[in-house]
């Protein structure tokens, strides 16, 4: 039976330690609104979402009563509206994102991801028409998150795509600039990006997944950097085993909120995201794991090598802890959202380029990454090519969310409120890129993709 | 049979045992077992009650949480998978 020293453990974690479940993310496929009229097209979508999620809230408050553990966030997914939409022909998909934006209102949930395109090889009409309604899309609304796949190790690098994106992300911070440019934290570009992500900004529901799904993410640095405390001194053995521990019982109780969500709203289980995800509150940092691991600041050398092993502790004792595994998987390195990482940022400690690193070995990579306004299109384009290049090389998924910050330069600070955080803004490399951007055309899919 | 687990911390005082008990009571919720101990002045309690009579979880869930505001502790109900889960393979 139950004992009293494994009920305080637990609570301790959930009490002083920030354990949480991040998020229960439903994903809902839209392909059966389809509609060559848009305006039917957005009542059906309206229709579909608010009647399959009517419950998602309330069943997420009523688990966190039960078993006494937070539920942080509420979301949902959709179909990339890219490929929902296009028998609309429209020229401007707002009108869609306005009306995800009201579904997502009545419904209660903090963020509806989706208004999403798949581009990795090329572009459809419907995808550029996506693309080009992201500014005014993440101006105009409030809780629709972006997201576009520009790349994977079977196809390559959609090059025209990076180029787009890098002045798509400029006009969303012009759009926004009165909030330090929030629009571009919630848009997120994508190399190998998973159909089952639940995490916000990237998460839509893939063509692959069931019509509606439950898909879980859980989180807990706090718990981790405890664990790790009492190994001070350990070697790496001791070190990987407490991680591992760890990462089990926190990833128990998301698969037991995601059979219970899955259960009450009689919709499948998808996957368990096994994520470390930080918050700025205090001591809900993967930065802070890496200092008890045994560097000064994130960014020392030895940083990379720290976050590799947490990665895959986590993945291997998660894994066993929960019968489906996907999304990104992985510790978070998010800035604004993880006050150790802000510190080392402040500190000098931390630059891009040792972040790049870091997402080598993480999941996804440069997120939430303020950088001065004054940045060009083209340098921003050239900071995503890279990302997507590792992740096409090392089979992985990468990521880029940046915010080039309108008005803000190297020494100031950007606010962006709630869950987002804060950053100040970091120093980008000034040599230009603009002729490798202004190619055009693709990166051919790397040699060791083709595996048939 | 479905359980539940029932946390009492805070300062110790008169009575803090008699208030929980006395609203299990009325409520029809029988106590399985009990665990208590006393560390530094602070109060700390264990109960695992037997949960299938009651009609609202989430109703107990509160009323616990009000009754503990009122005699000064900090009162938990939570069901006993979340323990079983992280504890038990």
């Amino acid at each position: 039976m139950i004992n009293m020293f494994e009920v305080t453990e637990t609570n301790q974690m959930i009490t002083e330690e920030n354990l949480d479940v991040r998020t229960i993310t439903m994903g809902i496929n839209l392909m059966d609104c389809a509609d060559s009229d848009i305006n039917k097209f957005n009542q059906k979508i309206y229709d579909k979402i608010t009647s399959r999620a009517e419950h998602l809230v309330k069943t997420g408050e009523e688990i966190e009563k039960q078993y006494g553990i937070p539920i942080v966030n509420k979301r949902i997914s959709v179909t990339p509206i890219a490929l929902a939409a296009s028998a609309s022909h429209e020229s401007s998909y707002l009108s869609v994102a306005e009306a995800l934006d009201k579904a997502a209102t009545e419904v209660g949930v903090n963020f509806i991801g989706g208004f999403s395109a798949i581009v990795n090889k090329g572009m459809t009409e419907s995808d550029k028409a996506l693309i080009q309604s992201i500014p005014a899309a993440l101006a105009g609304t409030e809780k629709v998150c972006s997201s576009v796949n520009v790349g994977s190790s079977k196809t390559g690098i959609n090059m025209d795509a990076v180029r787009h994106i890098g002045s798509v992300i400029k006009q969303t911070a012009q759009l926004t600039q009165d909030k330090d440019s929030l629009g571009c934290a919630k848009f997120v570009v994508f190399c190998n990006a998973p159909d089952d992500n639940p995490f916000m900004a990237g998460a839509f529901h893939g063509v692959s997944e069931y019509d509606t799904v439950i898909n879980v993410g859980v989180s807990g640095p706090g718990v981790v950097k405890k664990a790790l405390e009492s190994c001070r001194d350990s070697n790496f053995e001791v070190l990987c085993e407490t991680i591992k521990k760890t990462a089990f019982k926190i990833t128990r109780v998301g698969q037991l909120v995601a059979k219970e969500a899955s259960k009450r709203l009689k919709v499948p289980f998808g996957i368990i995201d096994l994520s470390l995800a930080p918050t700025p509150a205090i001591g809900d940092s993967i930065a802070d794991i890496l200092v008890e691991i045994g560097v000064e600041y994130a960014g020392a050398p030895g940083t990379t090598a720290a976050l590799a092993l947490l990665n895959d502790q986590v993945k291997k004792g998660g894994a066993m802890a929960s019968s489906y595994v996907g999304g990104l998987s992985g510790a978070f390195i998010p800035v604004s959202e993880d006050q150790g990482m802000i510190d080392a940022v402040t500190q000098g400690a931390l630059s891009i380029e040792k972040l790049e690193a870091m997402t080598c070995v993480c999941s996804v990579g440069l997120d939430m990454v303020a950088i001065p306004g004054s940045t060009s299109e083209a340098t921003i384009s050239g900071i995503i090519a890279d990302e997507m290049a590792i992740g096409m090389i090392n089979h992985k998924t990468t990521a880029v969310r940046i915010i080039p910050v309108i008005g803000k330069e190297v020494g100031d600070t950007a606010e962006f409120g709630g869950l987002l955080g804060y950053a100040p803004i970091m120093p980008v490399n000034s040599y230009s890129c603009e002729r490798l951007i202004n190619r055009g055309g693709r990166i051919p899919a790397p040699i060791h993709s083709f595996k048939n | 049979m479905k359980k539940g687990i029932i946390t009492v911390v805070g300062q110790d005082r008169v009575g803090i045992i008699a208030k929980v008990c006395t609203y299990l009571a009325d409520h029809q919720i029988n106590i399985l077992d009990i665990s208590q101990t006393i560390v530094q002045g602070f109060f700390n309690m264990m109960m695992i009650v037997d949960i299938r009579k009651i009609q609202s979880f989430e109703a107990v869930v509160d009323d616990l949480e009000k009754l503990g505001k009122d005699i000064g502790v900090d009162i938990k109900l939570q069901h006993e998978d979340i323990f079983n889960k992280m504890h038990r393979l």
